[in-house]
Order: structure tokens, then C-alpha cells, then sequence
């Protein structure tokens, strides 16, 4: 099949017709988005606290336990992010097909390639419109994979990591993670990916807010509607 | 005929009476039963004490010097009675020809049976010959050493790790001495230099127990290198209260309190000096003020500021840390969704403008 031939048939795929409404998003996928969501903000901040931590609180130290308290709501935002994911993974399994498009790219798939190069000319504004998609479009998806799929991936192995250093030897963390340390050169600089990867997951969030709100106000789908109802419906 | 742990003991003078006392005591405390004392006594009297051959590389001999202070036990203790330092380039007497004689002799007599200590590593670059010792480039004489020894101890971060020789761009291609060496198990005493009683308790662990400690994934002994400095730091209710140090001459400096955001590399460090401490137990660096610098984990000197907490990484061309590389991603993302939301409401603006008319003509 060539680019043009994918082409049309994108844009003529009967289930985005005009008017009709598809069951995209099931339950746990859209709990799992706001879960994440939550999640994300909080060991975003967190984290970033950890960091760079906030000025010193006066008095007894033992009057006070406030990075005791910031290290809790990351590593405990960190557990209900690691559960999520794997819940994720097990409803990619059961769930419907598009419960699993976040966990492939089609790069065989001359569609996918088509879809990708139209939606990059309609964000350079080359095209009037661009194709309706059940799921997600080309290049979100691609974004996806990468930002949220590969990045929680790096994201649980470095976190759990570092978290492995205090919980200490031998235990179930440092026994499933504690290899990544010497592997990213020591724990400095595994401190520094997990850092890095956290402004990965912020500038994409960023992207991922302006397009989710700009497809809808643009595209021929719903988009924001879709992730609180699941259901998507296409227009004119 | 090396002397045993006996002879030793009947010449400083103690009894056979206390020596026998010695070994049931010695098995009580092991939780060991009482048919263990005359097995203890039988090995201490027939086992000769191991040898150990130390040899020096590209390094500055502050391990020796570190070596030399250790308080439990006495240096002297280790080096005349419990094991029996046979060549150490700075502490034995003899010296030249006799010397290398004397190391050739021991390679001979106890092949496969003599404990390898390393101080330093080799430069491989132009053949070796960064580091000449008898005439001979180091690389070759470590090679023939470790090949019949029984284990080798890489003393300090230069043999573990390449230490300051070894930071970028390492001229004389300093080699970590696990590079060179194979089919030997090695024990790294990370450290520049390591804490003396760290470096003897290792020594005497191997000569007591006749084997290596519990080595980590990273080859060091679980017993000293097991926590992080982090854990064990008598200023860490600071840390977790929030309360650190913001200027070296501040009142939190003067409070003692959390060295965190001076850059301390406590969190990041695996070593023994929060609780053996240094000079018989007196201070460690933290407790002297000043924060920790790492120096017994990998590539110490080439993992950023000693003084900062979010350290300048490289792979990105330019020297800046975590948050000006994913700060400025962020802002830029920031930036270009902000103009392209600008050209995309003028673009449907437009678009309305145009649908308007076409309604208008009709």
C-alpha cells in the first residue's frame, strides 16, 4: 500500500463518519488517566522538592518532619503510579483494542506512516483539516508511547531504584532494581535521569494539555469528553 | 617457615593457659559448641599466617597512610602478628635487588596461596610506561602478581575505580585494576583513601575466616559498604525535619545542620564513615562541617560540583544540570504551545471570517 492509497482510505473510513459516536475509552483506562494524572502532579512537585528543598524550617529537628513528609507523598504516589501501570498492562490484555494501542507503535503500517506526516502538516497549518481517529492520532500516539509508556517504564526502574538505597540490601526492591544503579554509573547519576526524566513528563504534559484541548476545539472528534465518558463522537 | 598464630601469641608472652581460655571463649561467642574450642586451637597452632604481597601503582600512597592509623585493631598488631606482610614498597626494609628477590621468593614458595593487595592502578597508554617500577612497566609485574594469587584487594578508589589519574581524559589511561585482572576474585575497598579500620577489619576478616567477605553487585564488602553514608549520618534528623544549611558561615552551619543542600554527597555514597568514623572514631568530614565528596563511589571526580545537590551532567554537549536541560525543554514546549496557540485561534478566526461571507452571499 502506498502513502496515497493509505490516505484515502483514512479519510474515508466509515466508523469516523459525521455524527456517529464510538465506545473508545472503557472504564479503567479512563480511571487510570485521572489516577496518573493526580499521580504525575504530585511526584512532579514532590520530587522537585526533594531536589531543591524548601527553606529551613526553625526550631527542634525533632518538632519537624517536612521532608520526612515530602518524601512520603512521593514514594507513596510513587506505589499507586507503579500499581496503576501494572493494572494498565493487564487491561491492555483484556481490555479492547484500543486499551492497547499505548503499548506498540505500528512503524510497519503505512496508514500510521500517512496519518503521521498529515497530522505534522496540519500542526504546521499545511492542511486545512486533519483525519478523524478512534484512537489516538499518529503522533499523539508516538508521544505517548514515548513519554508515558517508555517514561514510566524508566521512570519505575530508576525511581525504585533510588528508593532501593534505603530500603537497603537484599530487599524485594534492591533485589528487582538495584541494578541499575552501577549500570547508570552510581547513584548521583541515576539521581540525575530520574530528575531528567521528570521534565521529560512535565514538557510533555504541557504538549499533551495544548493538543487534547485544541483537537477538540479544532479537529472533527471530541477529545476531552471522550477521556471522562469514553465515548468519542465524530463531525463535520 | 611463616610463623603460626600461635608462635605469635607464646612470643608477646601469653601463656598456653590463656590461649586455651582464648579459643573456648572464642567459640562460645561464635555461638559455636564446645567440641569447636580444641578445633580453634588446633588451626590457630598449625595454620600458618597468609601472606600478603601489597603492591603500589599510579597512586599517592594515602591508602598506606590510612592503612598505617587504624586503631581496632593496631596496625602493628596486623602487620607483625596477624598476617605476614611479606613485600610493601613503603613499610618493608628491605630494599633494590633484595627487594625484588624477596618478591620473586614469595610468588614461588606460596603459589596460589598469598593475598594480592593493590594501592593504585595501572596506566596503560604508551605500553605501561606511565608507571615503571624495577625497570618494568607496573601493568606487567600486577599481571605476574595476581596470576597465582589466592584473592586480590583493590585498595581505595584508584584501584577500584581509576580515581583522579582515571577522570577525564585520562592521559595515561589509568585502568581500574578489575579491568586488567581476570579469573582472581577481587575485593574493592573503594575510598581515596579508604578508613583504615575498614581496610584492616577486611584484612583480618579474609585471615580469620580463610575467605572473601560478602561482596555487593559492585565487588565491596557488604559489611562496610552496605549503607549510604546518608543513613547513617548523626545529621540526618535534619534532613528529615527540613532544616540544612543554606551558606557556609550561617547560623544552620553553626547548628550543625543538614549538609544537603551544600552539595554533600552523603545520599549518593556507600561507605563506613558515618559510624567507624575516622582517626580512632574522632570526626568524619560531615561532622567537621564540611559535606561529603563522594570519594569512594565510581568516577567520583567527574560526577559535577562537590557543592551542589543537582549536579551538571554532560551528555547534552553543554555542562548544565538536570534542571536548566529539562527547565529550558519545559519553557520552550511552553513557549511553542503559547505561539501556536496564537496562529491557531487566528487561523480558525479566519476560517469563521471566510464561512461568514460564503453564508453572507447567499
Amino acid at each position: 500500500m502506498n502513502l496515497n492509497a493509505a490516505a484515502a482510505e483514512l479519510e474515508n473510513d466509515p466508523q469516523t463518519a459525521a455524527g456517529k459516536t464510538v465506545y473508545v475509552y472503557e472504564g479503567p483506562v479512563r480511571l487510570w488517566h485521572w489516577i496518573n494524572v493526580l499521580c504525575i502532579v504530585v511526584l512532579a512537585a514532590s520530587g522537585y522538592l526533594i531536589a531543591s528543598p524548601l527553606p529551613s524550617t526553625p526550631g527542634e529537628a525533632s518538632d519537624h518532619f517536612l521532608m520526612g513528609y515530602i518524601r512520603f507523598a512521593h514514594f507513596a504516589a510513587a506505589y499507586v503510579f507503579t500499581v496503576g501501570f501494572l493494572v494498565r498492562i493487564y487491561w491492555a490484555v483484556v481490555g479492547n483494542s484500543h486499551a492497547r494501542q499505548l503499548f506498540m507503535l505500528p512503524v510497519t503500517d503505512m496508514k500510521w506512516w500517512a496519518g503521521l506526516i498529515r497530522e505534522l502538516r496540519w500542526y504546521l497549518f499545511l492542511e486545512k483539516q486533519p483525519y478523524k481517529y478512534v484512537g489516538h492520532n499518529p503522533l499523539g500516539h508516538m508521544f505517548m508511547y514515548l513519554f508515558v509508556t517508555v517514561a514510566a517504564v524508566l521512570m519505575i526502574c530508576t525511581g525504585f531504584a533510588l528508593y532501593s538505597e534505603g530500603m537497603g540490601l537484599g530487599s524485594w526492591q534492591d533485589r528487582l532494581f538495584g541494578w541499575v544503579i552501577p549500570l547508570l554509573g552510581g547513584s548521583q547519576a541515576t539521581h540525575s535521569w530520574h530528575h531528567l526524566g521528570m521534565w521529560g513528563i512535565v514538557t510533555f504534559v504541557i504538549l499533551h494539555v495544548y493538543a487534547a484541548v485544541r483537537e477538540d476545539i479544532m479537529s472533527r472528534q471530541t477529545m476531552i469528553s471522550t477521556m471522562i465518558s469514553g465515548h468519542r463522537t465524530f463531525r463535520e | 617457615m611463616t610463623e603460626t598464630f600461635y608462635d605469635v601469641l607464646r612470643r608477646q608472652g601469653i601463656s598456653r593457659r590463656s590461649f586455651l581460655k582464648f579459643c573456648s571463649l572464642t567459640a562460645t561467642s561464635l555461638g559455636l559448641g564446645s567440641a569447636y574450642a580444641p578445633k580453634i586451637a588446633h588451626a590457630m597452632e598449625t595454620k600458618p599466617r597468609t601472606p600478603v604481597i601489597w603492591l603500589e601503582g599510579l597512586e599517592c600512597t594515602c591508602c598506606s597512610e590510612s592503612f598505617i592509623r587504624s586503631a581496632h585493631p593496631l596496625t602493628k598488631d596486623v602487620i607483625l602478628s596477624m598476617l605476614s606482610l611479606d613485600y610493601h614498597v613503603t613499610l618493608m626494609a628491605a630494599a633494590g635487588h633484595q627487594a625484588e628477590k624477596q618478591l620473586e621468593e614469595i610468588k614461588k614458595k606460596y603459589k596460589g596461596n598469598y593475598i594480592l593487595a593493590v594501592e593504585g592502578n595501572p596506566p596503560l597508554n604508551e605500553d605501561g610506561m606511565y608507571c615503571i617500577e624495577g625497570g618494568r612497566p607496573f601493568v606487567e609485574i600486577l599481571k605476574e602478581t595476581a596470576a597465582d594469587a589466592k584473592a586480590v584487594i583493590a585498595w581505595g578508589a584508584c584501584a577500584s575505580y581509576g580515581c583522579v589519574q582515571a577522570a577525564k581524559p585520562n592521559p595515561t589511561r589509568a585502568t581500574p585494576i578489575d579491568k586488567v585482572i581476570s579469573g582472581k576474585p577481587i575485593i574493592k575497598v573503594p575510598g581515596c583513601p579508604p578508613i583504615a579500620e575498614v581496610m584492616t577489619g577486611v584484612v583480618t576478616y579474609m585471615l580469620t575466616f580463610d575467605r572473601l567477605p560478602e561482596l555487593d553487585r559492585q565487588g565491596r564488602p557488604k559489611m562496610f559498604y552496605g549503607q549510604r553514608i546518608h543513613d547513617k549520618c548523626y545529621r540526618r534528623p535534619h534532613f528529615d525535619a527540613g532544616q540544612f544549611v543554606e551558606q557556609w558561615d550561617d547560623d544552620a552551619a553553626r547548628k550543625g545542620y543538614c549538609l544537603y543542600k551544600m552539595g554533600c554527597k552523603g545520599p549518593t555514597t556507600y561507605n563506613a564513615c558515618s559510624t567507624v568514623r575516622w582517626n580512632d572514631g574522632v570526626s568524619f568530614p560531615i561532622q567537621s562541617g564540611h559535606g561529603c565528596i563522594g570519594c569512594s563511589e565510581d568516577g567520583f571526580w567527574d560526577k559535577g560540583s562537590f557543592y551542589d545537590r543537582v549536579t551538571d551532567i554532560k551528555q547534552f554537549g553543554i555542562e548544565a544540570n538536570a534542571d536548566k536541560v529539562g527547565g529550558t525543554a519545559a519553557a520552550a514546549a511552553g513557549a511553542g504551545v503559547a505561539v501556536h496557540a496564537a496562529l491557531s485561534a487566528l487561523k480558525k478566526a479566519k476560517k469563521s471570517e471566510s464561512t461568514e461571507k460564503v453564508t453572507g452571499d447567499n
